[in-house]
């Protein structure tokens, strides 16, 4: 098997370009399609009747008064009679009809009779959860009261952080036709050569029969993976219909209720240090939720994980509320804002900057060095030196300043990947791959991959993407796209690039393994001058192309991707003490990333995963009515995301250099998003002096901290 | 108590609307449509009662007219995408908070979910797929490609109107301005960042 490596970081021409995304002017000008955006003729418009019960029995369903209004296709009951609900906008029926407010009126008309049943969907309450809290077990490492005993200092804090939603801008739903045998589906999904199997086996149907394309997806973060029911309903709905093409996306308000969470956290945590704030024990309870199913522990202790005493239990409690799915880096914000307050928190106490006490344990960490470092340049970058004042000593009036810390870790391995890759003989290349952008630069990364490898401009290469009939790529998640689509478009590239190589060595006299592809030629290695153009080279394909595939293996990684990273953020706050407002003044990421195939785009995601961290940490909170059992905030008014003038100022630095930039290509998508919470409420603490144990950081919450109902939201 | 019981009916039931009179001296609802559309073409439809009935009517777009048919609740922005093919303009929060259907209508930023399609007729409305139309493209589309001012794109439509009408009322902005100015859009993504610096850099290509 051949052995393929990246060209030398000095030497490369494309790829560690800043260059502009490829689909940049599509997206701008409104041209891009999404599948949301597909009207062909004939199209039926269908609407999902969803639950206004948190927990029911369906006792009847009447759809008959429905099925006969005017321009009704369609009407499926999911929920039959007997049916228990489990949570509020949970799926009932669906109508399709030939417009939308001609299917909303339908399913208006839809009889349901429910039995309503006690509901439970406040987790903070956990004292009155009952059996729906269940005991997770306890972990034990080491002697844990001998840690305690050994102590200096002991700090013990109770934190809480909500569950929270997607908020995925297109809403989950997909258009589906049936063509004869052949169902043509176009969903919104990260998981374009995976989507299709999995409806196939929901249908009943051979996956065969599945045909999948995805031009661009308006946001997923974790939450759009499977085909989900409404994908069987919609594919039956065209059954029923005759093979129309039948649209089918949630409501906004079904998008924040049931199109998946990221679970909460609360937590009771005791750590204890030595006088130089050196961690000796760590003893933690948590419970959490991510719905009727329950929540499982977040990794705690967060990236401290070598503390020689700890002692950890947890308890998921069931809630009626929507199911928790994947969100970017699932678990680790929460944990890592658990951790990084009640670490902050012990600093306080012991009187130190926190930057010594991270510093002092980053030893318990897999990656002691890199943390050292970063701290260190986010210190300057932040100015910490001047910036910095022990909690609460900050100046006087009612505008108080703090500094935090947030600290993060992520795998980041490339997923599997293949990749074809053709030469066409009049030059221009053509890559295909099944797998999809998210608005990270997939598209972009891969072309700049192939130019390089080929030595080619980008425009003469042409990536096509989003189709299960190209070869398979992994679903986007978890940080293992750009590893995955990395690997597989260089091999892919270079394999082709070989064959391209046997046509032209006889005229350059040499054995192939002395060419080199680069600048729009290929010449002698060491004699540029001996050399003939991409074009001649590839004229002398004659009528053939060359195709050529390659294969990223995440078991058999190779020396093109690499896993395991780390990060840290700080976070610089103002604090109005009168009306519990936080500002944000400025947020710094250094990210430790590997090699960057284009750092504009990078610098993009580090910056947006910012964003998304001060939303969680200032505003976002998905409230549960205890009375209904509904989402109160399943709107976009008061489920609240930071706007344009709400997040400061915003400086990453990708740790970009020789010694990274060897270890391969790594996923960058999740670590970024980990530590921003916790450096905000560290901020906050540092400027007022208390901590605010909840998050989000509302007016109420740190009004409630400075002077009051400390904990009224916590059991 | 006539207004409570109207409430009460939902808008589909005609008997609500006959008691509210709408179709007076019209013996058929398809008259009733008729004779709207020609007065929905004729003088706009401010101060008319209409509907349930869908009606015909056209919409100045980009400087074209377009017909179409809608039902009186239809709002400009379904309008748009559902039969008009502009789909640039995105439906998200469906309900006036995000700004992802931004359009500009009469010279003014508006937020297409908040605008029946009946109250469109006789304006001049803009769409993003005017900024690159006939061959010309205004400054704010690579500004915002050149920095990056986007992720998975579903605000991006939203922004970069809201980023036109906004650099139409302020030719001049200091990063402050810009920084307030925007506030009626959201992103999920974050690219806010690069959202500020596309806007300046189109200002300065607007004054060239």
């Amino acid at each position: 098997m051949a052995t393929y490596t990246w060209p030398e970081m000095k030497s490369r021409k494309v790829i560690g370009q800043r260059l502009s995304r490829l689909d940049g002017t599509e997206k701008s000008s409104g041209k891009a399609k999404y599948s949301s955006d597909l009207m062909p003729d004939g199209l039926l418009h269908a609407v999902l009747l969803s639950s206004p019960h948190a927990h029911a029995v369906v006792r009847s369903i009447d759809t008959s008064a429905a099925e006969k209004m005017p321009g009704v296709k369609s009407v499926r009951i999911v929920a039959k009679a007997g049916t228990e609900i489990q949570w509020a906008g949970a799926e009932i029926a669906y109508v399709a009809a030939t417009s939308e407010p001609a299917a909303r009126d339908a399913a208006r008309a839809i009889k349901v009779n429910y039995e309503v049943m006690p509901h439970f969907v406040r987790e903070d309450q956990i004292t009155r959860a009952g059996n729906r809290a269940k005991a997770a077990g306890e972990q034990i490492t080491g002697d844990v009261d001998q840690g305690f005993k050994d102590a200096a200092a002991t700090h013990e804090g109770e934190y809480a952080i909500p569950v929270i939603t997607h908020c995925c801008l297109e809403p989950h739903g997909q258009m589906i036709e049936w063509k004869g045998e052949q169902l043509n589906y176009f969903p919104s999904t990260q998981n374009v050569s995976g989507i299709g199997g999995d409806l196939a086996r929901s249908l009943g149907v051979p996956a065969s029969q599945i045909k999948v394309h995805m031009d661009h997806v308006g946001g997923g973060f974790g939450g759009k993976f499977p085909s989900d029911n409404w994908g069987k309903e919609c594919a039956n709905m065209s059954k029923d219909a005759g093979g129309a093409p039948v649209r089918m996306y949630l409501d906004r308000a079904q998008e924040l209720t049931i199109a998946g969470v990221r679970p909460s956290h609360f937590a009771k945590i005791k750590l204890a240090a030595k006088a130089d704030g050196t961690l000796t024990a760590w003893e933690s309870s948590s419970w959490s939720t991510g719905g009727f199913t329950g929540g499982g522990m977040a990794p705690l202790p967060y990236v401290f994980t070598n503390l020689p005493n700890k002692r950890m239990n947890h308890t998921a409690v069931s809630i009626n509320g929507g199911g928790a799915r994947a969100w970017r880096a699932p678990n680790h914000p929460q944990a890592s804002f658990l951790t990084c307050a009640a670490l902050e928190d012990l600093a306080a106490k012991l009187n130190l900057d926190p930057i010594e006490v991270f510093s002092k344990n980053v030893q318990f960490t897999p990656r002691a060095e890199t943390y050292i470092r970063q701290l260190k340049r986010a210190a300057v970058m932040i100015d910490w030196q001047k910036n910095w004042h022990p909690r609460g000593k900050g100046a006087s009036g009612h505008l108080k300043r703090g500094l935090g810390i947030g600290i993060a870790t992520w795998g980041g391995l490339g997923h599997a990947s293949k990749c074809l890759a053709k030469i066409n003989a009049d030059g221009t290349v053509e890559i295909m791959m099944g797998t999809q952008d998210l608005g990270t630069g997939t598209r972009t990364c891969i072309a700049q991959v192939v130019a390089e490898t080929l030595g080619v401009p980008m425009n003469m290469v042409v990536v096509r993407i989003g189709d299960n009939s190209y070869p398979a790529s992994g679903a986007s998640g978890g940080s293992t796209t750009v590893g995955g689509i990395s690997a597989s478009s260089r091999k892919a590239a270079a394999e082709a690039l070989d064959q391209l190589l046997d046509l032209v060595a006889p005229q350059l006299g040499v054995p192939k393994d002395q060419l080199q592809a680069g600048d729009s030629r290929i010449f002698v290695k060491g004699n540029p001058d001996k050399a003939i153009s991409w074009k001649a080279a590839c004229q002398k394909m004659g009528p053939k192309t060359i195709e050529a595939t390659g294969e990223n293996n995440p078991k058999q990684p190779g020396g093109l991707i690499n896993q395991g990273v780390g990060g840290i953020q700080m976070a610089d706050v103002t604090v109005d003490i009168e009306t519990g407002v936080v500002r944000m003044n400025k947020m710094v990421a250094v990210q430790d990333c590997g090699m960057i195939v284009n750092p504009k785009l990078a610098e993009s995601q580090v910056n947006g995963a910012v964003i998304m961290s001060i939303c969680a940490a200032l505003m976002e909170e998905r409230i549960m009515d205890e009375v209904t059992g509904r989402v109160l905030n399943a709107d976009m008014e008061f489920y609240k995301l930071a706007g344009i003038s709400d997040i400061g100022e915003i400086q990453c630095e990708m740790e970009i250099d020789e010694v990274n930039d060897k270890r391969g290509v790594i996923g960058l998508g999740e670590p970024c998003a980990v530590g921003g919470i916790a450096a905000i409420a560290n901020a906050v603490a540092n400027a007022i002096g208390v901590r605010v144990p909840s998050v989000p950081l509302t007016p109420d919450r740190v009004l409630g901290a400075l002077y009051g109902n400390r904990m009224e939201r916590l059991a | 108590m006539s207004d409570h019981q109207d409430l009460k009916n939902t808008p589909s039931q005609k008997q609500s609307v006959s008691r509210r009179g709408f179709v007076q001296g019209v013996g058929a609802v398809t008259g009733a449509t008729a004779l709207l559309e020609q007065e929905a073409q004729a003088q706009g439809t401010a101060g008319k009662v209409m509907g349930p009935a869908a009606m015909a009517i056209t919409l100045n777009v980009n400087g074209k007219l377009l017909k179409t048919t809608v039902e009186p609740r239809e709002t400009l922005l379904d309008t748009l995408r559902h039969k008009l093919d502009h789909t640039g303009a995105k439906r998200v929060c469906d309900r006036g908070t995000c700004g992802a259907c931004t359009v500009i209508v009469n010279n003014k930023v508006s937020y297409a979910c908040t605008v029946l399609a009946l109250d469109a007729v006789g304006k001049k409305i803009q769409t993003i797929e005017s900024l690159t139309a006939n061959g010309k493209t205004h400054p704010i589309v690579p500004a915002f490609v050149n920095n990056d001012a986007q992720q998975c794109g579903y605000c991006t439509p939203g922004f970069v109107m809201a980023s036109k009408g906004f650099l139409d009322r302020n030719p001049n902005p200091t990063y402050e301005q810009v920084k307030d100015g925007l506030g009626g859009n959201l992103c999920r993504c974050g690219t806010y960042v690069g959202i500020r610096q596309a806007v300046l850099e189109a200002a300065k290509k607007l004054k060239a």
